[in-house]
């Protein structure tokens, strides 16, 4: 299985890169931008063929490693790796 | 009173911190690697500053999975002082040793400069030797000291006293909520703080500012 795991600031907690992108946006023309947020996103191929453990796993891992949730929340997709 | 000293891959503050607690207290500090899974028995724990791990993923956060933070984590439980110093701030708030977290600045720039820090709360172990409201001098020199908790986290970091020092005289390099530039835990044995006093102990480094915190931590006088 697959994971996309997509993390992004949380509402509220201010991103001075973002705000950096959006300026550079600006300063190249993009006039029509309200906001820019930067995030990261981890692809994780997991040696396991069941959706809920998969999920499972993947919640455990950003709980303990992959998200700081003081400051990120999370996404999860799951793409069967058989299909691709 | 005998002290350790934890190295992970990329500290780069751990010999300025040695050569500190050397120098003050006339004892060398254990040095325990970040792969040990036992901790000496000391009475005090020192994070120092530097770049763990290249600050991958984020500052801090593969340090605070390592094995010996267990052993921290105990130690912080029975009462053992922790000094974490800059990337040992970091590593601390990602381990949950304290809460919020250390964001890039806001400048975006690293800043590298002597700041003013005020002396917010002296009941501790770490600051007894200055007065509240002292007004010192502190060095830093970070990306990601950039203070943030949500505002029931921040309420409570003031209600329960736990602020340290604050940036004083419009010195915040960061952007930190409420110029926050040190916190305890809420039992006051865990102190993070990005300033670097070890680096601020005698004449040649340009001040002794510095030098209080680590006689008050390591009982010198």
């Amino acid at each position: 299985m697959r994971a996309r795991i997509i993390v992004t600031l949380k509402s509220g907690v201010l991103d001075p890169q973002g705000e950096a992108i959006k300026n550079s946006l600006n300063a190249l023309g993009f006039e029509n931008i309200n906001s820019v947020r930067q995030g990261k996103l981890f692809e994780i191929d997991i040696d396991e063929d069941d959706r809920e453990k998969s999920l499972k796993s993947v919640k455990d891992m950003c709980r303990k490693l992959l998200v700081n949730q003081v400051i990120e929340k999370y996404s999860i997709e799951l793409d069967d790796a058989s299909k691709n | 009173m005998k002290s350790a000293l934890i190295i992970f891959p990329g500290s780069n503050r751990d010999r300025d911190m040695i050569k500190a607690v050397k120098k003050i207290s006339k004892k060398e500090p254990i040095l325990v690697w970040h792969k040990e899974t036992n901790l000496p028995d000391v009475d005090v724990i020192i994070i120092p500053g530097g770049f763990s791990y290249g600050d991958y993923l984020r500052s801090g956060a593969i340090a605070a999975r390592s094995p010996i933070m267990k052993q921290i984590k105990q130690a912080a439980i029975k009462g053992v002082r922790i000094l974490g110093v800059c990337n040992g701030f970091q590593i601390l708030t990602e381990a949950g040793l304290l809460p919020g977290a250390l964001m890039r600045n806001k400048s975006l720039h690293f800043v590298c400069k002597t700041v003013k820090l005020e002396v917010i709360n002296n009941k501790s172990d770490f600051t007894a030797g200055y007065k509240k409201k002292q007004i010192i001098n502190c060095p830093v020199a970070h990306h990601d000291g950039n203070f943030f908790a949500d505002e029931k986290t921040l309420s409570e970091i003031e209600a329960n006293e736990q602020v340290a020092f604050r940036y004083a005289n419009g010195t915040n390099p960061n952007g930190s909520l409420n110029n926050i530039a040190g916190i305890f835990n809420k039992e006051k044995n865990v102190l993070g703080m990005m300033p670097h006093p070890e680096n601020l102990i005698e004449k040649a480094h340009g001040g002794t500012d510095g030098r209080t915190l680590f006689e008050s931590l390591l009982g010198v006088k």
